[in-house]
């Protein structure tokens, strides 16, 4: 495994919350264009650890990291590093489906908007692509100027993700990106995700042990805030090392 | 009686007593709205707002009073518009929470509990003698914007504080610096909002007639004000002048006048809760 390259690594990562000790000495190396999960039981780390990965935890007062996150083998803590910049590479989806009440349009390409583009044919070539990415493009063609808010939630979530692709990321984060969505528009997430790990490194936290299972490969079990085990998803779900995972991945506790 | 009995009676009593509570209110304003629309309303012509003041109540007209108010609201506008939501945006948005936020944030709140009549003397100290616009629109404007300012920073903060936290994630993950998310996804949401109270604080402006004294305003003007440094009236000092007269025939312009006044502070209260409903309806999370 050595000699392979990772696309997002932590190294003795600690993170705080003032002074709640939230993520302690993680350590972990992502692959690229694989699905990592991220699991473990609620307040375990796993959101607060995927959410230093693109440095969304910056706007909360108080909290603050030591150790280093790399990203292609760069510190994404550095001083040097722009927040902005590592967005565009690092994207993010939500819980909860978070469309702009804007058009459906203006939501696929707000990413490139604000970094000054304003060519409108590679806007609308961005938007129809980003859409096609997400199989929400024949749902929505006919729309595209009416409000993402008259969307079902799924379609709301899959625009979301449309959106994140829209800038080009090469890492995307999913914060358990269908816990507000029905099974059937969970499934074509799931189908989406799997989708897109062609292209796209993939970190995902889910509360729901079956879709690690399906969609990832790798799983990383979390608890209190401590890496307890990370290995092959399959691995892990036939013969985990530890016990608490055990305990965790076959419902004992959670 | 029984228990039973005791409580429906006390329900039925509260009831009533509730009906009365917010019965009041409405009723002393439906009597002196009659009361003023009975003397004033006849005295309502076009002569009546056309006119310029006189010595005569018969020919005396409000042009340079509701004039004057035009200036006043627009002005006031202007200035306190782009500073209360600037300083409410900040103190929601960038300020960290330490102990001069929390100092700034308090004396805001307390700003708004100071009697207009000081924001008159303060506005004469410094808008009339050491900026030395006298008596001029321009002082009373920015006398005015003090007084607002307070009420507008805490409906923006207010406004602002509703939109969700997941819509500023959502552009911050984009990329988006804090400027941007603001002003691309932070202020659009909460614009109905804040325009909500950036009219609510005129319309109260619109009624000050005691800051205005102070400052110096006049309350015979016999020409139109044509620019922001000329002397002025507003409407309720011409209220206020009339009513101090001993004619009967005053009185009834100062009724007339009252009823315009009644009616701009209406129409801005109006277009306050249009605006509201309207912006209501198109954000929903």
């Amino acid at each position: 495994m050595s000699k392979k390259n990772y696309k997002l690594e932590a190294k003795d990562l600690n993170a705080y919350y003032g002074s709640f000790h939230a993520l302690k000495n993680i350590n972990i190396a992502m692959e690229e264009k694989a699905v990592t999960a991220f699991i473990g039981p609620s307040g375990c780390g796993k959101s607060t650890f995927l959410r230093t990965l693109n440095r969304m935890n910056d706007y909360i007062e108080g909290f603050r990291v030591e150790g280093d996150i790399l990203l292609d083998g760069r510190d994404i803590y550095a001083k040097d590093v722009r927040v902005d910049e590592l967005r565009k590479e690092v994207g993010m989806v939500f819980q909860k489906p978070n469309p702009f009440p804007k058009t459906i349009f203006e939501n696929v390409v707000y990413g490139l908007k604000i970094q000054g583009l304003k060519d409108k044919r590679v806007l609308a070539e961005t938007a129809e692509k980003s859409l096609r990415q997400t199989a929400l493009w024949d749902e929505v063609k006919d729309k595209l100027d009416k409000s993402a808010l008259a969307l079902s939630g799924g379609q709301q979530q899959r625009l979301c993700i449309a959106r994140a692709l829209a800038i080009s990321p090469s890492v995307i984060l999913m914060d358990e990106p269908t816990s507000a969505l029905d099974p059937i528009s969970t499934a074509k997430i799931e189908e989406l995700i799997f989708k897109l790990k062609n292209d796209y490194t993939i970190v995902i936290v889910t509360h729901n042990m079956q879709q690690a299972g399906r969609v990832s490969d790798y799983t990383a079990f979390f608890y209190m805030g401590e890496l307890v085990e990370f290995a092959k998803t399959r691995t892990m779900f036939t013969s985990p090392k530890h016990e608490r995972t055990q305990n965790y991945i076959t419902g004992r506790f959670g | 009686m029984t228990n039973a009995e005791k409580n429906r009676l006390k329900d039925k009593a509260f009831q009533v007593f509730g009906v009365f509570c917010t019965f009041i209110g409405l009723v002393i304003l439906a009597i002196f709205l009659i009361d003023i629309l009975i003397e004033g309303l006849a005295r309502i012509d076009w002569d009546f707002i056309t006119s310029l003041p006189s010595r005569r109540a018969s020919r005396a007209g409000i042009l340079t009073a509701w004039a004057g108010t035009l200036w006043i609201l627009v002005l006031t506008s202007v200035i306190a518009f782009p500073l209360g939501i600037a300083a409410g945006v900040y103190l929601e948005e960038y300020s960290k929470k330490t102990r001069l936020a929390n100092f700034l944030e308090v004396n805001i709140a307390n700003l708004a509990g100071v009697p207009s009549i000081i924001y008159g003397l303060l506005g004469m100290e410094m808008f009339g003698r050491v900026m030395g616009l006298g008596g001029s629109i321009l002082a009373g404007a920015l006398t005015l914007s003090l007084l607002v300012l307070p009420i507008i920073i805490v409906t923006t903060r207010e406004a602002i504080k509703a939109v969700p936290r997941s819509i500023r994630d959502a552009s911050y993950a984009l990329g988006a610096s804090k400027w941007q998310t603001t002003w691309n996804q932070v202020l659009p949401a909460s614009f109905g909002g804040i325009l909500t109270g950036v009219i609510l604080a005129l319309s109260r402006a619109v009624g000050e007639a005691a800051p205005l004294i102070v400052i110096g305003a006049l309350a015979y003007v016999p020409f139109v004000p044509t620019s922001p440094t000329d002397e002025f009236t507003v409407l309720p000092i011409q209220i206020f002048n009339w009513t101090s007269r001993p004619q009967a025939d005053f009185l009834v312009n100062a009724a007339a006048a009252i009823i315009i006044l009644l009616l701009i502070t209406f129409i801005l209260n109006g277009i306050a809760v249009y605006l509201r409903n309207k912006w209501q309806k198109r954000v929903k999370w």
